[in-house]
C-alpha cells in the first residue's frame, strides 16, 4: 500500500479571528476572547497574535492578561458564531473527503488519499482549502500535509498563521526532528521533564533513542511516542459524523453568596442544568454521562460523574441526576462557593440505543416536547419569561447569571 | 464612525429549483432599489463590513454592489464610504 495523504487544518486563533472578522475595528489590535468581561472574572479562551506577542496565553486570568498587555481588548465569546464557522469550514473540507476527523472545534484531520487523483496532490488541495477559507470565511488556517496524522499536525503547528507546511517522508528528518520534544502530541509537561532528565530534547532524540529505553522510562507511552517520532503512526482518520465534534458541554458558576443547604445547591444545579440541557438540544446532542463539580469556601474542589441509562438532553433528568450525585457525595462539612454541571460522552441525534421495559418512553417523549416548547418560548420572549417554581425560593440565588462558561475540549487521540 | 455593515430589508423569491434570489433591497431611508441583474453568487466573507455568508454580486442602477446573506438569515450590504 502506498503512502496516505493526510492534512491537518488548524484555524488560527479561531475565536479571536472570528470576533475580529465581525468587528473590523478590532483588526490589528491585541484582542482576547474570554470569560465575563463585565464581571471581571474568567479566563482567556483565545488571544490574537497581537496579544500573544505580549505573552498573553490561553487559560490565563483576564487580569493577568491585562497586566501583560494594558491595551488589550476583551471580547465576550459568541459560541453560536464559532459553531457556525466551524460548520462552514467542515462543509469546505467535505468537498475533498468524507474522512474528516475534528479535533476540537477549530482543527480537523482530513484523509484525502482517495481524492488525490481527482483533486490534485496534498499540497495543491491544501492550497485550495486555505484560499477558500480565507475568501469564504474571512479567517486564516495553517495546514500540515503528511503521510500520517502526527506529522500532519506537526506541520500545521510548524508555521503560523496562514501557512502550509509539508512533512513528507523525505522531509520529516530535516523538518520534524529538530523540533522540541514537547511539540509532539502527548508530550506534556511531566513527560517532557522526564525526557529532559535523560538528555532527550528534540523529536529527533526520541526517534533515535532505542525503543526499549523509551519504554523503560515512560512505560507503554514511551513506545507510542517513539513510533510517533519515527513516522510509524498509522491511526486512521475517523469518518465524518461518527462522533460529536466536542466532548462535553458544561457550565459552572460562583454564586453571589455561599451555599449552605441542599435547597441552595438544588436551585443552582437547576439553573446550570437548564443551560447545559438547552445547549445540548441546540446543538443536537444528548449526553450519557453527567458530572458535577463542587468547590467549597476553602477553594477545595472535586468532581464526581455518573453514567446514566439513557442518553438525554432533558433538563429535568440532568438536574435530578446532578442533585442525586451531589447528595451521595457531599457531607456538608463546609459551605459551598462554586458549582458546575457538565454533560459528557455526547452522542448526536442519529444515535440509537436499546429500549428497556421499565422506562416510560411516552413520559420521556412528553418531557422532550415540554423542553422544546420552553426553548421556543424563551427564544421568543427571553429566558425569564417562564421559570421553575424552585427559582422563587431565593431570587438572590436564582438570578445568578448562568453566563455560558463554555468549554470545548478536543476528543482524545486514542479511542 | 458609522458601521460599514448595514442590515437591510430584502424582497426575494425562491425559484422552483430551490434557489434564493434577491429582487430588491430597501435602504435605511426607506427607498427601495431594484436589483437588475445578479452577476455572481458565491460564499464569501466581507472583511470590510465584518461577516460571512452567501455573496450576491448585484447590478443596481448600473452599479455593482455586494449583498450578503448570513447564516443567521439576515441580509447585509457594505456601506459606501464618502
Amino acid at each position: 500500500m502506498g503512502d496516505r495523504t493526510i492534512l491537518h487544518s488548524d484555524m488560527n486563533c479561531f475565536y479571536a479571528s472570528v470576533e475580529i472578522l465581525h468587528d473590523p475595528n478590532l483588526r490589528g489590535k491585541p484582542v482576547a476572547v474570554g470569560g465575563d468581561v463585565e464581571a471581571r472574572h474568567g479566563i482567556v479562551m483565545t488571544a490574537s497574535y497581537e496579544a500573544k506577542k505580549f505573552g498573553v496565553k490561553t487559560g490565563m486570568a483576564l487580569w493577568q492578561a491585562k497586566q501583560l498587555c494594558p491595551d488589550i481588548v476583551f471580547v465576550s465569546p459568541h459560541m453560536d458564531r464559532y459553531f457556525r464557522f466551524s460548520r462552514m469550514a467542515r462543509e469546505i473540507y467535505s468537498e475533498y473527503t468524507d474522512l474528516q476527523e475534528p479535533y476540537g472545534i477549530d482543527e480537523s484531520w482530513l484523509d484525502i488519499t482517495d481524492s488525490v487523483s481527482i483533486k490534485g496532490d496534498g499540497l495543491k488541495v491544501a492550497t485550495e482549502i486555505s484560499s477558500r477559507i480565507k475568501k469564504e470565511l474571512g479567517i486564516t488556517v495553517s495546514i500540515g500535509v503528511s503521510f500520517n496524522k502526527i506529522f500532519a499536525k506537526l506541520g500545521s503547528d510548524y508555521k503560523k498563521p496562514d501557512a502550509i507546511t509539508t512533512m513528507y517522508r523525505d522531509e520529516y528528518k530535516t523538518k520534524a526532528w529538530p523540533l522540541k520534544a514537547s511539540d509532539l502530541l502527548y508530550v506534556g509537561r511531566s513527560t517532557n521533564a522526564k525526557l529532559k532528565r535523560v538528555g532527550i530534547n528534540t523529536i529527533g532524540d526520541i526517534a533515535n533513542a532505542r525503543e526499549e529505553f523509551m519504554v523503560d522510562r515512560l512505560g507503554k507511552m514511551g513506545s507510542i511516542l517513539w513510533g510517533f517520532a519515527n513516522g510509524y503512526d498509522d491511526t486512521p482518520v475517523r469518518a465524518q459524523e461518527s462522533s460529536a465534534p466536542i466532548k462535553s458541554i458544561g457550565n459552572s458558576v460562583t454564586s453571589p453568596r455561599d451555599l449552605i443547604n441542599d435547597t441552595d445547591v438544588k436551585i443552582v444545579l437547576y439553573i446550570l442544568s437548564e443551560s447545559v440541557a438547552a445547549r445540548l438540544r441546540e446543538h443536537g446532542f444528548r449526553c450519557r454521562v453527567i458530572e458535577i463539580w463542587i468547590r467549597d469556601n476553602d477553594l477545595f474542589s472535586f468532581t464526581r460523574q455518573h453514567k446514566i441509562k439513557n442518553a438525554t438532553n432533558i433538563t429535568g433528568e440532568i438536574a435530578d441526576e446532578a442533585f442525586r450525585i451531589f447528595k451521595t457525595h457531599y457531607r456538608w462539612d463546609k459551605p459551598i462557593r462554586s458549582v458546575g454541571v457538565r454533560g459528557a460522552d455526547l452522542v448526536n441525534d442519529s444515535y440509537w440505543e436499546q429500549l428497556d421495559l421499565f422506562t416510560s418512553y411516552e413520559y420521556r417523549q412528553k418531557c422532550m416536547k415540554l423542553d422544546a416548547s420552553l426553548d421556543d418560548l424563551r427564544k421568543r420572549f427571553g429566558f425569564y419569561c417562564v421559570q421553575r417554581g424552585l427559582m422563587y425560593i431565593d431570587r438572590g440565588l436564582s438570578d445568578v447569571n448562568a453566563k455560558e462558561d463554555h468549554t470545548v475540549h478536543p476528543l482524545g487521540y486514542f479511542r | 464612525m458609522e458601521s460599514v455593515k448595514v442590515y437591510v430589508d430584502v424582497k426575494a423569491k425562491f425559484s422552483k429549483d430551490g434557489r434564493l434570489i434577491p429582487l430588491s433591497i430597501t435602504w435605511t431611508d426607506g427607498s427601495e432599489y431594484k436589483i437588475d441583474r445578479i452577476k455572481d453568487v458565491c460564499r464569501a466573507a466581507s472583511l470590510r463590513a465584518g461577516g460571512a455568508g452567501i455573496r450576491y454580486t448585484c447590478m443596481i442602477y448600473g452599479k455593482e454592489s455586494y449583498l450578503y446573506y448570513e447564516d443567521n438569515n439576515l441580509w447585509f450590504v457594505e456601506r459606501k464610504q464618502a
